[in-house]
């Protein structure tokens, strides 16, 4: 097993240089003289030739990159434009706090959407059922901006009965805060994961294996909750891993609107700014991030479902 | 067309289906499905707004557009829903209505070109990754994993800071960062039909792999294609619009429906439905195409099939 985790660790190093090579190459394109920029307009060519000498722009690309993920891998990721402030102390407390929002969110999705996926596989074609259907279907179709403004109308404006934006410090404030960010970017995710949920368990129920465990005179919660659900996770595990990529995704958008103090309106901050290092440091160190949290999905597969583990152990062999 | 029009009468007073087209059979299938009938007539409503709004802008050279679409009057700022401004008016006065019925262009021609972007670039490359296999295969897959690895919403939103922001820029960031998921699709469908018979009869009568990929492997693997195709064309629309709503997509005062309710948060204690309807039209649109794409699998599904 162990080996595996090396294995799979091993192999995602590749897909990690080659996803900030990418994020590094699209900043090259970005338009402006970042010496330029950092010595204002009225600087001469002298001046901003040395300062390019100085900061290795004059380098060639290969070097330039190189230098990047040398400095990346000490946790050095280059001075903001903006203010000149090291990026990594700015990042990582926002880095934090769109894992908490993201991790958030994750949570609600799966705390409501597993089951009620559930209930409305058991009762398939129940009014419940319906209702759920039709729900995830529009809540899988809204946008998290849209969906935001209608909660803060709702929670904030109209019953006043949460905080519109910001986050709070103090853990009651922060979770208080918290719940609206977190419920609509967890929206989608939660309309997807009831879905799946619901179709994973309708194969299962299915089962003969079930009929048998049915006739042995077993509960129906009991059936539900060891024999059915385990053999109908693989899917529901699939889709969260594949929605976390697009939860640090959403945050952007999301932190937008609540003013959340993450990475991702740091990235739309730096954009307005044409703050370069930055947003090619915070795409990468999201990039990282959904990259390892995939990892773990894949690893989690292993320990769900047995026959993952045993084709390995066969292989070993 | 018209032999198989006699056909498919000769057929019908025999009362047989076996000898219809593929894509009779996908439409009668479709047909059926109530729910994907009704995202077909949305979407149906949707181009039809689409093409009228274009042809109104076109006869009147833009001056119904002008006057009232963008045109400022602030005498009507924040107007409640009413009678003569049946969703309202927006913090400029302008007609709530008249703005999101002009702005579906931009949601419907953005995310079908921003699919198909994706799809001509990515398509290619997982027809020979499939076709091909072996070293290429590989090559080209991890070059997609690498994709893959950076979220669809930040590698947008890097192509357009890079880039600058645009309409073709939006459309380029859209379309490359797309792709990687069409070439996995593509890859997919190539690989489950290349060993059928009928290749290896091409092959043997000597096409070249040219024309055995265009000819014959293109059209059978088509079917999962077109349903991403239409699903992804949703999750485009939600693209667009998101991107807008945070300044790097459509800019002001073009009326995108992302982009109607950037301005709608600051408004939204005294005119709630600013942000409300644009929102409602989106969500119908998505709606739309979701039920039309699941409405195509269904009927393209083989396996479904009685």
């Amino acid at each position: 097993m162990i080996q595996y985790i090396v294995k799979r660790f091993i192999l995602v190093i590749p897909v990690l240089l080659g996803a900030t090579l990418l994020v590094f190459t699209i900043m090259e394109f970005a338009p402006g003289d970042p010496a330029r920029i950092m010595l204002g307009n009225d600087a001469t060519l002298e001046d901003i030739q040395i300062l390019r000498e100085e900061m290795g722009l004059n380098d060639p690309f290969v070097t330039r990159y190189t230098r990047f993920i040398t400095n990346l891998l000490k946790g050095d990721l280059g001075m903001s434009y903006r203010n000149n402030l090291e990026i990594s102390s700015q990042i990582l407390q926002r880095l934090m706090n769109t894992m908490i929002l993201a991790g958030a969110a994750v949570l609600i999705a799966v705390i409501i959407g597993i089951p009620v996926g559930i209930i409305s596989a058991i009762k398939q074609y129940s009014v419940f059922d319906n209702f759920v259907m039709m729900t995830t279907l529009f809540l899988a179709a809204s946008p998290v901006f849209w969906l935001g403004l209608m909660l803060v109308l709702l929670f904030a404006l109209k019953l006043g009965v949460l905080p519109a934006a910001g986050m709070k410090s103090g853990f009651p404030g922060l979770l208080l805060s918290l719940i609206l960010p977190a419920l609509t970017l967890s929206s989608n995710t939660m309309a997807i994961i009831a879905r799946t949920t619901r179709a994973s368990m309708l194969e299962v129920v299915r089962q003969d294996y079930i009929d048998t465990a049915r006739a042995k005179g077993l509960k129906e919660s009991t059936l539900t909750v060891k024999h059915m659900l385990p053999n109908a996770l693989i899917p529901i595990l699939t889709v969260i891993g594949i929605s976390f990529g697009g939860l640090l995704g959403g945050s952007v958008v999301t932190e937008s609107i609540f003013a959340w103090p993450g990475v991702g309106r740091f990235i739309v901050d730096s954009i307005s700014f044409k703050d370069t290092p930055s947003i090619l440091a915070s795409v990468v160190m999201l990039s990282i991030l959904s990259t390892f949290i995939n990892l773990f999905v894949d690893l989690l597969y292993a320990f769900v479902d047995p026959r993952i583990k045993s084709q390995y152990q066969l292989l070993k062999r | 067309m018209c032999v198989l029009n006699k056909n498919n009468t000769v057929e019908s007073e025999v009362g047989t289906v076996r000898d219809r087209t593929l894509f009779q059979q996908a439409w009668n299938q479709f047909k059926r499905n109530r729910r994907a009938m009704v995202g077909l007539w949305i979407i149906t409503a949707l181009i039809f707004i689409l093409i009228v709004t274009i042809v109104i802008d076109f006869l009147t050279d833009y001056s119904i557009y002008d006057s009232f679409v963008i045109k400022q009057n602030l005498r009507n700022k924040l107007a409640k829903p009413s009678l003569t401004h049946f969703l309202g008016c927006d913090e400029f006065g302008r007609d709530l209505l008249l703005r999101i019925l002009w702005g579906t262009k931009y949601s419907l021609l953005l995310g079908f070109s921003a699919v198909s972007l994706s799809f001509l670039i990515g398509g290619p490359f997982g027809m020979i990754a499939g076709f091909y296999g072996g070293r290429i295969d590989n090559v080209i897959m991890r070059v997609m994993d690498v994709f893959m690895a950076c979220p669809f919403i930040l590698l947008a939103m890097a192509i357009v800071a890079a880039l600058g922001i645009s309409t073709t820029n939006l459309l380029i960031a859209l379309g490359v960062s797309g792709m990687a998921s069409f070439s996995r699709v593509t890859r997919a469908s190539v690989m489950a039909v290349k060993d059928k018979e009928y290749i290896e009869a091409a092959r043997a009568v000597g096409a070249s792999d040219l024309r055995i990929i265009v000819q014959y492997i293109f059209p059978n693997a088509m079917a999962p294609i077109l349903v991403q195709i239409t699903l992804r064309i949703g999750t485009a629309i939600l693209l667009v619009a998101g991107l807008s709503y945070i300044g790097l997509g459509i800019q002001p005062p073009a009326p995108e429906w992302g982009a109607i309710l950037t301005s709608a948060k600051m408004y939204m204690r005294d005119a709630w439905h600013i942000s409300a309807f644009p929102g409602l039209f989106l969500v119908t649109t998505v709606v739309a195409f979701n039920l039309f794409g699941d409405g195509l699998r269904d009927a393209l599904d083989p396996k479904l099939k009685k």
